[in-house]
């Protein structure tokens, strides 16, 4: 390293510790959200030259000689070398989801600190890592998926303990997202009317893009954004209009069977027609979105209002439940480190990378930037009023469901806030109500409507851009709801096929009918028993999706130590040996309180014994209404602690599966993973 | 001005790799240099082939979930 990049570098390292200091030491004033950005970018750059690129040249050994799949079976169609930093593109376009811009939104009833240290630390130390090495694995494996590399690498019962718990993640993934919606809809006409045109505005999209003007994706694009912005700016008009909003100003209930409908509908309409294009719409309004947060945090820079620390860090937040450890890391989940990247790094990515020794730079790369949207929520969340914050994320079970209840609930929580406030903000917006908006996704909507209305177009524009930020949110949710009830829907196919084999038949309508109405029942489920949940349902389930996530991440990694093992690279394992071990520990633990907690507020076994004694007692207690309902939300309790329960079972029947693989790996001197286009990593000069 | 072409396709490119439809020129150029002999699809075909191939359930694609 020359003098002057040695300079360069000390000079972003002093700069990233100053700012760091700044975000973590400063009390009683509030800090600037520049700092935070400063601090992050920093430490990304720093991760990158200084871990990124030794976990790829040490730990991995990429070989830049060594034929890539998309060289190798080039096809111009699934495999084709691709310049980097358009895939790049490419993969953080499908990594990027709904995840971090809710888990860090949650997390912050903590605080912005233990969030963003963890976003920090997780992501350099676990999620980056992980991802890169998925992705080498993978590039190496002619771009085999995450369930056969596991079925390869460490035997056939451990690959369909992996599948199960895929399809437990799916499921549960469904649920939550869809909940995510409900909760930023309900009661909300605008909202519901702009996220119900892009139904019928994809379908325009769909039919000129397969008959008018085939393949033309811009054309397509543009029209169908445009289309987007008029339902948006309508959306007003129709919620001032009672004879139209009463249409639109819907219960959750309802809305979760809408969505329920809808996802079954969409996984059983050719692609073209809905799927494809809301797709497409969503993708571009994703990064748009992504970029436009962005620069208006950089441009306004504003102050973070949401304290350090809260007193909440104790565990008794109303957002969700659970102490720091394990539940904050649960919470944050898909910012800091994400299970189910390690299914896109072991997806279309590997099968287009040019050269091996790009694969720091698109896996551990791209998921720092999946970290940045992680940091921009946390952001957004931290500029809003902590009263606001906590109007927002609490269930009426808490704090009413009258603005003067809440504000002297919230209030006496140590958030000063009048009604004033909670009734001037919902205003501002656009809506009646702000309470209780659990999910994540409006809180984020308020906090990017308060950034991006004080540089372009004032508070006149709030309620345009909040609800341009719950529609984007919505858009690519129900997106991920349609391609996610496809994929569960193989899944289900695949695992039934088992017993009976002309179920697996994909092209089969009736199958096809089955399967979809199978993966909507199972999710549509959960969704619906979060709905009615009286703690507003992300409470409980939010939870469960994060340890059901990280126990993906657990999985991945714990596969990524093996084959470490097995390539006889011991000394470098505990790159992600060491994550594996700390997501295996906070699934477990996560999990076993989730089931065990003797509180009624965590454990879902004490829960269901409450209301188990009071229903024989003959006692109703709220939510439930009768006592089928009670009998209802018992069973609820039962299902939900035999996920956690399975979840755990999962990750530490992986673990035992590995201890014995990378013993296996230890007694045996040679190399012993298993690689495919080359011999043992070694180079291949020309075509095999 | 070649400069910004090429930042200009490149960004179009990427753009229309995240949804999941690679470069039709390579396409062409591939079949053209490897295979010759066989029938190359027409943009129109390529465009349906690679829209179908995305959301195809068989090969049990993933994206964006978080």
């Amino acid at each position: 390293m020359s003098l002057q990049k040695k300079l360069i570098w000390a000079v972003v390292v002093v700069l990233g510790a100053v700012s760091l200091a700044i975000v973590a030491l400063t009390r009683g004033e509030p800090v600037n959200a520049a700092w935070l950005v400063i601090a992050s970018v920093c430490i990304y750059f720093i991760s990158y030259r200084f871990y990124g690129l030794f976990i790829a040249n040490k730990v991995l050994g990429v070989n830049a000689a060594r034929q890539t799949p998309a060289v190798f079976h080039n096809d111009g169609l699934d495999y084709v070398p691709t310049n980097r930093y358009v895939l790049f593109g490419h993969h953080f376009a499908a990594i990027a989801g709904a995840g971090p811009l809710v888990g860090p939104v949650l997390a912050a009833q903590m605080g912005y600190l233990p969030g963003t240290l963890w976003i920090l630390a997780g992501v350099v130390f676990a999620g980056a890592v992980q991802d890169m090495t998925v992705l080498f694995l993978s590039t190496r494996r002619d771009g085999k998926s995450l369930g056969d590399m596991i079925r390869a690498e460490m035997g056939p019962v451990a690959g369909t303990v992996a599948g199960i718990g895929v399809l437990l993640i799916c499921i549960i993934i469904l649920s939550v997202l869809a909940l995510v919606v409900v909760m930023a809809l309900k009661g909300s006409p605008w909202g519901t009317f702009t996220v119900f045109c892009t139904i019928p505005i994809a379908f325009i999209m769909g039919v000129y893009s397969r008959f008018i003007r085939p393949g033309r994706i811009a054309e397509m694009s543009i029209i169908g954004g445009l289309l987007l912005m008029a339902a948006l700016v309508y959306g007003r008009t129709v919620s001032e209009t009672p004879e139209w909003a009463v249409y639109f100003n819907l219960p959750g209930t309802t809305l979760a069977l809408l969505i329920i409908g809808y996802g079954f509908i969409a996984s059983v309409l050719p692609v073209w027609l809905l799927l494809a294009p809301r797709d497409y719409l969503s993708t571009f309004l994703k990064i748009g979105a992504v970029v436009l947060l962005a620069i208006g945090i950089l441009v306004v820079r504003p102050d973070l209002q949401m304290p350090a620390l809260t007193k909440f860090v104790d565990g008794t937040g109303p957002v969700w439940a659970g102490s720091l450890f394990p539940f904050l890391f649960i919470t944050i989940a898909c910012g800091a480190v994400s299970g189910w990247h390690s299914l896109i790094s072991s997806g279309t990515t590997p099968k287009m990378i040019e050269n091996e020794n790009q694969i720091a730079l698109i896996g551990y790369g791209g998921m720092l930037m999946e970290s940045f949207v992680a940091i921009m929520a946390m952001i957004g969340a931290s500029v809003i009023h902590p009263g606001v914050y906590f109007a927002m994320n609490s269930s009426a079970a808490l704090i009413g469901s009258n603005v003067d209840n809440a504000a002297q609930v919230i209030s006496a929580w140590g958030f000063v806030v009048t009604p004033d406030m909670l009734t001037q903000i919902a205003h501002d917006v656009g809506e009646t109500s702000i309470l209780s908006r659990t999910g994540g996704a409006p809180t984020l909507a308020v906090g990017m409507a308060t950034i991006l209305s004080s540089f372009l177009g004032g508070p006149a524009l709030m309620g345009i851009w909040y609800h341009f930020a719950i529609l984007f949110e919505a858009l690519f949710i129900l997106t991920t709801v349609d391609a996610g009830t496809r994929v569960c829907r193989f899944m289900i196919q695949d695992l039934v096929g088992h017993a009976i084999p002309a179920f697996r038949e994909t092209r089969s309508w009736a199958n096809n009918v089955i399967g979809s109405a199978l993966a909507c029942l199972l999710w549509g489920y959960l969704l619906y028993a979060g709905v009615i949940d009286p703690l507003g349902g992300i409470w409980t389930m939010w939870p469960l999706f994060g340890a059901t996530n990280q126990m993906l991440a657990a999985i991945a990694l714990t596969l990524c130590t093996v084959v470490l093992f097995k390539m006889k690279r011991d000394r470098y394992a505990w790159v992600t040996a060491v994550p594996a071990t700390w997501l295996v520990i906070c699934t477990v633990t996560a999990g076993l309180e989730k089931v065990f907690a003797p509180t009624p507020a965590i454990g879902f076994l004490a829960h269901a014994q409450r209301f188990g004694d009071a229903l024989a007692a003959g006692k109703v207690l709220a939510p439930a209404k009768t006592l089928s309902e009670m009998s209802r939300v018992i069973f609820n309790d039962y299902l939900d602690a035999t996920l956690a329960g399975l979840a755990v079972a999962i990750v530490l029947t992986m673990l035992v599966y590995a201890v014995i693989d990378i013993r296996k790996a230890l007694g045996t001197p040679k190399n012993t993973a298993i690689e495919i286009g080359g011999i043992g990593g070694a180079a291949v000069g020309g075509k095999r | 001005m070649t400069r910004l072409k090429f930042l200009w396709d490149r960004a179009v490119q990427t753009a229309r790799l995240m949804v999941g439809v690679p470069d039709y020129d390579t396409y062409v150029a591939h079949y053209q240099a490897n295979h010759p002999d066989q029938p190359v699809m027409s943009y129109v075909e390529f465009f349906r082939e690679r829209q179908r191939a995305r959301y195809a359930v068989e090969k049990g694609r993933f994206k964006g979930c978080c």
